[in-house]
């Protein structure tokens, strides 16, 4: 079986921090692996721990930096990467339709019978590559999935889907499939000093849209981003100054005012 | 293409959830704007029942699909594209709920329309311009769509929902749908893992979030709850780590609270958390970064360390 894992490099906001036009200062970014797909890799891993001959790859749309970010999935048992990304890629602003397209063309090449997908990427928080990525291949899938067990002949897997307010969803999906995966479906592993040091010999294959057998229509999109800004704050809040042990004060005294705090 | 917008329903275990009359507010708006009809669609369960519940206000036409007992994407995803067909409309509007997530995507991309999601507000003047958040609700973002037709999903409790009667026509669609080649069966429902605790029911909830940093750490925030007499609960992270059990965790997904207090402490203040906290009556948030989301709901604020404040607070109280 063939296991292919999206693996996104997102961008988390400093504290503090300064809108350049159409996004937030360079400066102000960090980049580091989207949670979501942290759980997704350890799925994928954990399945080709129990089952033989099961291969994991990881792919990406992502500029070379991520690379970075795809050696932490390689050196978590990923075995080897997948990254697409060239100048016409880096000139798009990608929407999901644009994504699809992509990564529908790294399956076509890589033909998987298991796609995992985190449910959201913690910068633009679409939620929906995963999902629109399984019409395009015509698999079927499931979203938000926080359980997962595959059965023995690999040809269904059954998954809870976790609803709001503490319900799941019991579903079984037939392979090949598209799951996108929730927090908390597994314990991810952090990589090992030995799995960094395999990492560096694992294979990570940077394909442009020539590779990829499209051009630059596939990238093409009609939604654009046209402002970003800091929300105004709604909040009255009252803040409590001074020193930790001032703030503890007033605090306490609210707490006791409320009638919360027994005398 | 019409004018008109077409808005999704939804439901569970026989009762229309709140999103619902929430799509119809948004929709209105919507149509208003381009100046057409307000269609909405339920699909499954007992649809008779749903659409006369669903009749409010605004509403045009409800499109009724009695196929199925309850949501299957497949169904949706052929019901949908289907009526789409027949009614050309110029938007397709869903929530971006846990089952807007399982359909909404696959139904874009199968009409090949341009897809927004969790937008929390959205105005139309020739092409949609849709407002959301990036950067875990740091920052607001809007979005210009060029193309109609669109879809679109929004956030839940972005719209008031509405509540007045209305006049709309009822009308059974129907179309060829195969249950048998479904590539996916909903087998049931489950009940997240139970636990001693009710923290719906508390009073003064200590609640605390990856801010904690480790589960050694939890000692401190029991120790302020215990000298507090509060119930701890948490943000989804703690639970995900197995420091706390499901049942202490508030949020979308886990439990709706509404404590006279509700004290956050390193909790960012993300929308799915929110959404399970903001009826408590007073909320106080504990947290070093001065633009987390958190602050903007709450009443009063503490900009600083955990580690400082909260043994600072248990001192107040020995
Ligand atoms: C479908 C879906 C359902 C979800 N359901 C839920 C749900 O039910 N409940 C839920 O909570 N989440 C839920 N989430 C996850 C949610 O999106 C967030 O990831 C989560 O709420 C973040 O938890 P947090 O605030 O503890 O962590 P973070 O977002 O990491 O925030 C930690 C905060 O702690 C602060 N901090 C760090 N160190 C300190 C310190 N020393 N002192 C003070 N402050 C400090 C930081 O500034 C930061 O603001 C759901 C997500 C999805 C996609």
């Amino acid at each position: 079986m063939k296991i292919l894992v999206t693996v996104k490099e997102v961008a988390e906001a400093a504290d503090d921090f300064e809108i350049d036009g159409l996004d937030i200062g360079e400066q102000y970014l960090e980049y580091d692996l989207n949670e979501w797909d942290d759980y997704a890799i350890e799925a994928g891993v954990q399945l080709s721990e129990e089952f033989d001959d099961v291969e994991v790859v990881s792919a990406t749309i992502g500029p070379e930096r991520s690379e970075e970010t795809i050696r932490m999935a390689l050196a978590k048992g990923v075995d080897r990467a997948v990254r697409v990304w060239d100048d016409d890629v880096a000139a798009a602003d990608l929407d999901v339709a644009a994504k699809t397209r992509l990564l529908a063309a790294v399956a076509a090449e890589e033909d998987p019978d298991l796609i995992l997908t985190g449910v959201q990427a913690n910068d633009d928080g679409f939620g929906a590559t995963g999902v629109s990525l399984a019409d395009e291949l015509g698999f079927e899938w499931a979203a938000v999935v926080n359980h997962l067990e595959m059965s023995e002949d690999l040809s269904t897997a059954h998954v809870h889907r976790e609803l709001e307010g503490g319900v799941d969803e019991v579903t079984e999906v037939d392979l090949p499939a598209v799951l996108t995966i929730q927090t908390g479906l597994n314990q991810p592993r952090y990589a090992s000093l030995r799995g960094i040091r395999q990492a560096q010999s694992k294979e990570i294959a940077a394909k442009g849209l020539d590779d990829l057998g499209l051009d630059a229509d596939a990238v093409a999109s009609p939604i654009e981003r046209t402002s970003m800004y800091e929300p105004e704050s709604e909040s009255d809040a009252v803040y409590f100054e001074g020193d930790a042990d001032e703030q503890a004060a007033q605090l306490a005294d609210v707490l006791t005012e409320k009638g919360v705090v027994g005398e | 293409m019409s004018a008109d917008v077409l808005a999704v329903a939804e439901h569970r275990r026989g009762d229309l959830r709140d999103v619902s009359f929430e799509v119809i507010s948004a929709g209105r708006q919507l149509a208003d704007a381009l100046g057409g009809e307000l269609h909405l669609a339920v699909i499954a369960g007992n649809v008779d029942d749903f659409a006369e519940k669903l009749n409010r206000e605004g509403v045009d036409v409800v499109h009724t699909v009695s196929d199925g007992a309850e949501f299957n994407h497949d169904l949706y995803h052929g019901a949908l594209e289907a009526l789409f067909a027949d009614l050309e409309p110029a938007a397709l509007l869903m929530p971006n709920s846990v089952n807007g997530l399982d359909y909404a995507p696959a139904v874009a991309n199968a009409l090949g329309l341009p897809y927004v999601s969790d937008a929390v507000d959205f105005d139309y003047d020739g092409g949609l311009e849709a407002t959301r958040e990036m950067y875990a609700s740091k920052v607001e973002t809007t979005i210009a769509v060029e193309e109609t037709p669109f879809a679109v999903t929004i956030r839940g409790g972005e719209w008031n929902p509405t509540e007045e009667p209305g006049e709309a026509a009822i009308e059974p669609f129907e179309f060829e749908f195969d249950a048998d080649a479904a590539g996916s069966r909903v087998k049931g429902f489950e009940e997240a893992g139970g636990g001693d605790v009710d923290i719906s029911d508390a009073e003064f909830l200590v609640s605390i979030g990856r801010g904690i940093e480790e589960e050694e750490n939890l000692k401190l925030v029991e120790e302020l709850a215990e000298i507090t007499g509060a119930t701890l609960s948490s943000s989804r992270p703690i639970v995900d780590n197995g420091w706390l059990p499901k049942n202490r965790q508030v949020g979308q997904s886990g439990k709706q609270v509404t404590p006279d207090v509700y004290l956050a402490i390193g909790i960012s203040g993300a929308v799915q958390h929110v959404a399970g906290m903001k009826g408590a009556e007073t909320i106080i948030a504990v947290n070093t970064d001065p633009n987390a989301p958190i602050f903007d709901i709450a009443d009063y604020g503490v900009v600083g360390d955990l580690f400082d404040v909260v043994p600072a607070l248990i001192e107040q109280f020995s």
